[in-house]
């Protein structure tokens, strides 16, 4: 497969005319920004020199007892290093499932999934990414400062340098001199806000973020929002990011996968190469009204296609 | 509408009223009138009077409060010194005043629980003022019926003589602590939590071990006490060995199975983020399921710390040397010396007591965290 085909929709979809509008813009200059490779001889002779995730024919069924539950079925979809992409769709498309079969919190059923050239166990026990979880989900007998440190202390980083990041990710997401605090005394929104500087403590290359500022006000999310595009713009990082907010996907995103649901499957892929210092103006911007125009209609089109 | 402390003033100004009328008790065959004690006679027109204020409300505040804490408990005193007037037990005009005063105790009591406070240690002043003002004035209405009934010593001593026997037999007393506490109850306790404590570790990854002995254990555990001790006596001698083998017994299955279900509390959500982290197994259950084991863990140590008390005091019935809490109980009641048999009592109270808030303590120090203590902090 070519580096230029960075993401595939499975193809029975509308979603198919999009493969060739895919990486034409926005591609050539990432390329050269990072010269990693895959992990040598593990996964399958098509990756792409700089994929970070291979997802082919991919399909979770969960078995429950009012009988099979299909989560995920036929997921096609490659994700570039670099790449910010958001996940769209109603609720129980298989957003978060998809997310935690990468992460490997769920085992899929069929096809094939690829992380960084290996498995997704081998990813996980890699620690190659890290996970914001839709809860915060802070251990409540540790202050902010410690739950912080949780993945740092797991992963047996010096005290030293495990103050130094504790303190780097808390001034990222405004949460300086809460350190001593307990998650219970702080609102739902800076418990959020410490649970992604712990998912950034340990600096891993890829986020996944399952409606980190789902819970959020309007005021702090726009900020949170501005603050993660900065530090993708800057670090590279690459982002699976499930959201519910059609301007959030736009704002934030390279691409836009648009769900649907019963059975779990991407519906389109969307292209969505705004300039990389944008600020959260851009939001009135033609182009951006335009994609977010693109992304309403997948989304009741996905749906509707469903009754 | 007349309030409740209104009632209360009411009650306490009639019986005082009464008092004047009827006799205290009965000396060498003659009635012995209040009016012939003039302690006692100013004590009860003052108290009516004090009632009056209180219910016209004229009574409050600091003055209120002053009143109050020194009428009742002057009254009391003169009560208490006042119980052999009478070579009969004392009759209708003492227990008016008996129970005037104590009304007027509690009516301070109501004033000092209703007390808006502002600081920190004002509330923790008045949260220990009250009960010990309680526990005094059970204490006193004790030794008022007991004496002035003339209840027999053998069915209830009181606590005069209670507190005079422990202070004459205090080393007596101390080596009876020493062998039930300080040997059977703390050297079983620490090793039946301990080892249930470890062995719920030890079985925490085998589904098969943990089926097969939570139903052995609620079986352990309700096995009688009265069947296990002597068995044991067979088994470790008469010396504390035996107790502490019952304290162990006793103490070991609530410990397993509280922690067996605390550490199966962690939410998925929980477990899936040590996942991610890709944490071992012992990184997990250190940094995440044992701390969110704490509060059963507790709750077990807590029960525990009355188990062993019993246990190791009943055990002892069965056999023992010739000194510990429940040996002194046994052959003290066979003796018919029931007030020794009480200040033993009363130091397993004081003990079990001391334990129990010693294990409150480490508890709220260890799981300030959890939902039920938050707000103290
Ligand atoms: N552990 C599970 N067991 C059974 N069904 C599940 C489980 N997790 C998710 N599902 C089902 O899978 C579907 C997709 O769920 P999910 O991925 O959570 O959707 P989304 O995140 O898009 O709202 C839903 O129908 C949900 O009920
Ligand atoms: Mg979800």
């Amino acid at each position: 497969m070519l580096q230029s085909t960075a993401i595939n929709t499975n193809g029975n979809a509308t979603g198919v005319a999009e493969g060739t509008k895919q990486g034409t813009t926005g591609q050539a200059e990432k390329m050269d920004t990072n010269g990693m490779s895959p992990e040598t001889g593990t996964s399958s002779q098509e990756q792409s020199a700089n994929s970070v995730i291979n997802i082919k024919g991919l399909s979770l069924t969960f078995e429950t007892n009012d009988g099979p539950v299909h989560a995920l079925s036929d997921i096609d979809l490659t994700i570039n290093q670099g790449d910010f992409v958001s996940f769209i769709g109603p609720s129980g498309c298989g957003k978060t499932t998809l997310l935690r079969a990468v992460a490997d919190l769920e085992q899929p059923t069929g096809g094939e999934l690829w992380v960084n050239g290996v498995s997704a166990q081998q990813a996980r026990l890699n620690r190659d990414y890290g996970y914001v979880f839709q809860a915060p989900a802070l251990y409540p007998w540790r202050t902010i400062a410690g739950n912080i440190s949780l993945p740092l202390e797991v992963m047996g980083i010096p005290k030293s340098e495990r103050q130094d990041r504790i303190a780097r990710n808390m001034e990222l997401v405004n949460l300086s001199g809460f350190d001593k605090k307990y998650p219970w005394q702080l609102s739902g929104g800076m418990q959020q806000r410490a649970s992604i500087a712990r998912a950034l403590s340990f600096d891993p290359e890829l986020l996944l973020m399952d409606e980190p500022f789902g819970a959020l006000d309007e005021i702090v999310r726009d900020h949170l929002n501005e603050q993660l595009l900065r530090l993708w713009d800057k670090t590279d990082k690459t982002v699976l990011f499930v959201t519910h907010s059609i301007p959030e996907a736009v704002f934030l995103s390279s691409k836009i996968v648009v769900m649907s649901p019963r059975p779990g499957r991407i519906y389109d892929v969307i292209d969505c190469n705004l300039p990389r210092d944008r600020g959260l103006d851009i939001r009135e911007a033609p182009e951006f009204l335009e994609i977010a125009h693109r992304v309403r209609e997948g989304l009741k089109e996905g749906h509707s296609y469903d009754d | 509408m007349i309030s409740f402390r209104q009632s209360l003033a009411i009650l306490s100004g009639v019986l005082s009223i009464l008092a004047l009328f009827f006799p205290l008790g009965e000396l060498n065959g003659e009635a012995v009138s209040l009016w012939s004690d003039s302690g006692l006679t100013a004590f009860a027109i003052v108290s009516m009077l004090a009632s009056v204020a209180v219910l016209l409300n004229r009574l409050k505040g600091l003055k209120a409060d002053l009143v109050l804490v020194i009428l009742p408990h002057v009254g009391a005193w003169m009560l208490l010194s006042r119980l052999d007037v009478a070579d009969q037990h004392l009759a209708s005009g003492f227990w008016c005043l008996v129970v005037s005063s104590w009304l007027m105790a509690w009516l301070l009591v109501d004033q000092l629980s209703a007390k808006k406070t502002k600081t920190p240690t004002a509330k923790r002043f008045y949260s220990i003022v009250v009960p010990v003002l309680f526990g005094v004035w059970l204490l006193l209405l004790w030794e008022l019926v007991v004496r002035g009934l003339q209840i027999p010593t053998v069915l209830l001593p009181p606590p005069s003589m209670i507190g005079a026997r422990f202070m004459a037999s205090t080393d007596i007393l101390w080596a009876d602590f020493q062998q039930t506490f300080l040997k059977a109850v703390l050297i079983g306790y620490i090793l039946g939590c301990g080892s249930a404590f470890i062995i719920a570790i030890l079985i925490d990854r085998s589904p098969f071990l943990q089926r097969g002995l939570l139903p052995i254990g609620n079986l352990v555990s309700a096995l009688p006490i009265i069947g296990v001790a002597p068995i044991m006596v067979m088994w470790f001698g008469f010396d504390w060995h035996s107790k502490a083998a019952v304290v162990i017994i006793m103490t070991f299955f609530p410990m397993l199975v509280n922690t067996v279900a605390g550490l199966s509390i962690t939410s998925s959500i929980e477990k899936d983020m040590m996942k991610t982290y890709a944490a071992s197994y012992w990184q997990s259950l250190i940094k995440l399921r044992l701390p969110s084991a704490l509060p059963f863990v507790f709750n077990a140590l807590k029960i525990n710390s009355t188990l062993a008390m019993i246990g190791a005091i009943v055990a002892e019935f069965f056999g023992t040397p010739i000194v510990g809490m429940g040996f002194r109980i046994s052959t003290e009641v066979g003796r018919m010396n029931v007030d020794m048999v009480w200040a033993e009592i009363a130091v397993a109270a004081l003990a079990g007591t001391a334990f129990y808030g010693i294990m409150v303590v480490i508890e709220r120090a260890c799981t300030f965290w959890h939902p039920s203590f938050r707000s103290s902090r």
